[in-house]
């Protein structure tokens, strides 16, 4: 069964734009990334869009349908409301470059200031030996394809711009989790405290575990209860918690 | 055609925003450089609706335990229960309950409802419990009122300064709840007599106590602060084994968190409602045996 469908598409670069009607036909079994396709073959030959996969996995597709943050190649048109136009817009979180096209270098930067894995002393690339229960909450993290769609929807920068200097966003902040949980991370042991720098230098604290970023996650990471409240729990184990604090003052006195 | 407006051409020229009650233009998602929409956002859905909801499920809750906590004391034990808003009940003007919970620590210079004493330690504990805490910074302080809908406030610091701050300290509360929790176990097994005090016997009341103290358990277990200290904290779970599984039973508790917060909340209104309506005469606990 396909149908004639109204689209309301931003047009548009860093300099100005709006919102474009269009009418495109829709058939059975389509997702968004479909339609945007079509109306690139038939109507907007110059549609800047980017996307790879189609099939939820590279995390290149990412925009807004009617306003909320989501795969265009993952959001059927029959979860849509058929008589209501679909509005498409690029993520509102990041600087567009054109059309649906936004530059999310912001990501690439705060990726590259979470300090790497820091390989245990002693043991060569090779002998590294992990129980699964100990690697499974990582491994529930590295389901992430990176479409930066909860950095999209966090309040913290989303609509705070001047933010953005001093918080990571929940996907870097799952990183640091990630790394803090990891069996073989030596980072502790050449001086690197990851639960200081989640709170100084990531930004936790300004997170409020309202879970938009679990919200609107397409592999349905649990973001927010298994990486930041955790996180959370343990910068309280580092700072506020009384007797840990005693006993560092203890060993200070010595 | 396009329904949208460009932004003036020359920079330093103000803006007049489409939507006056979205934040000013050049702040959040109309920061320069980002794509040009006027709208704070472009939900289609009910987006309000739950915000809506939690604020009103808050309020009631808040309205009622207000009423309750500051005049409910001739009313906060219908023998055998006690409501759990009395328990323990901690100064000398507290009805008399049958071996209950009433040790008269504060004496009797203490006037004021004896419920305030100890509600400080169920409300701190619940007012910064984590799945609380998002439910009111979404309805109360929109921040954000939803997701993808731009909040209000011109800055934002999150937890990072005073008082939020302090919210870091619910581990401590967790604590206190369990004692809390502990007592108001012990006045659901009291709950397993008649009004005259004999043992073995039971009435929808007991019923009532023995449900609202599953609940409370249930919500205290599945504490976040709980998950972390069985053995959340750990990096090597195939070292601790019974840590390990703690871990996992609290984990599953923990996923229906903000369902056992709701069910727990009501339980507990539940509970003190019946017993104000015990008390107050409205009717006669029916016996089971
Ligand atoms: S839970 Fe925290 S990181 Fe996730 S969207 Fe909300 S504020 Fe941002
Ligand atoms: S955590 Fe989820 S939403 Fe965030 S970048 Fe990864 S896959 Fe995307
Ligand atoms: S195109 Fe790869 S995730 Fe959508
Ligand atoms: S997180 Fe809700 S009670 Fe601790």
């Amino acid at each position: 069964m396909s149908y004639q469908a109204n689209f309301r598409v931003w047009r548009g670069d860093s300099s100005g734009g709006g919102l474009e009607p269009y009418q495109v036909e829709v058939n059975e079994g389509e997702v968004v990334l479909d339609i945007v396709h079509r109306l690139q073959a038939t109507q907007a030959p110059d549609l800047a869009v980017r996307w790879n996969c189609k099939a939820g996995k590279c995390g290149s597709c990412s925009a807004e349908v009617n306003g909320r943050p989501r795969l265009l190649c993952m959001t059927r048109m029959s979860t849509l409301p058929p008589d209501e136009p679909v509005t498409i817009t690029p993520m509102r979180t990041f600087p567009v470059l054109r059309d649906l096209v936004t530059d999310v270098s912001f990501n690439y930067t705060k990726a590259r200031e979470v300090p790497s894995f820091v390989p245990p002393q002693g043991l060569k690339p090779g002998e590294y030996r992990m129980a699964q229960e100990d690697v499974n909450r990582s491994q529930e993290f590295r389901k992430c394809i990176e479409c930066f769609l909860c950095q999209n929807t966090c309040h913290v920068v989303r609509d705070h711009e001047e933010n953005k200097p001093a918080f990571s966003g929940p996907r870097f902040l799952m990183r640091v989790a990630e790394l803090d949980m990891h069996p073989l991370d030596a980072a502790a042991e050449e001086g690197l405290d990851r639960k200081r720098s989640a709170q100084e230098e990531h930004g936790l604290g300004m997170c409020n575990i309202t879970k938009c970023c679990t919200e609107v996650c397409p592999e349905h990471i649990k973001i927010t209860d298994n990486a930041l409240i955790p996180l959370k729990e343990r910068a309280v184990d580092r700072k506020y918690d009384p007797l840990v604090w005693l006993g560092s003052v203890i060993k200070r006195r010595k | 055609m396009t329904t949208e407006t460009r932004p003036p051409q020359h920079p330093g020229e103000p803006q007049t925003p489409a939507d006056p009650s979205g934040p000013a233009p050049g702040r959040g998602v109309h920061s320069p450089g980002r794509a040009a929409i006027a709208a704070r956002h472009l939900r289609t859905d009910r987006w309000w609706l739950s915000q809506a909801v939690t604020a009103f499920g808050l309020l009631a809750f808040v309205g009622y335990s207000t009423w309750r906590a500051f005049f409910g004391l001739h009313t906060a034990y219908a023998a055998p229960y006690v409501s759990p808003f009395y328990s323990p009940c901690l100064a000398a003007n507290c009805p008399a309950m049958k071996s209950g919970a009433d040790w008269a620590l504060f004496g009797s210079w203490w006037q004021l409802s004896p419920a305030l004493i100890v509600l400080i330690f169920p409300l701190g504990f619940r007012l910064t419990c984590y799945y609380y805490r998002k439910a009111y910074y979404r309805a109360f302080w929109s921040s954000p009122p939803a997701c993808a809908v731009a909040e209000p406030h011109a800055s934002y610091s999150g937890e990072t300064r005073f008082p939020l701050v302090l919210q870091n300290i619910h581990r401590y509360f967790f604590y206190f709840a369990i004692v809390v929790a502990g007592i108001l176990t012990y006045d659901a097994v009291l709950a397993w007599r008649n009004p005259a005090g004999q043992w073995g016997h039971a009435g929808i009341g007991t019923l009532v106590l023995l449900a609202n103290i599953v609940l409370i358990w249930a919500y205290t277990l599945s504490c976040h602060s709980c998950r972390h200290i069985v053995g959340g904290r750990l990096r090597h779970f195939s070292k601790h084994p019974v840590r390990y599984r703690m871990w996992n039973l609290v984990g599953k508790l923990n996923a229906r968190h903000m369902q056992l917060a709701w069910a727990s909340l009501i339980s507990v209104g539940v509970a003190d409602l019946y017993v104000y309506l015990l008390a107050s005469g409205a009717f006669t606990d029916p016996r089971l045996f």
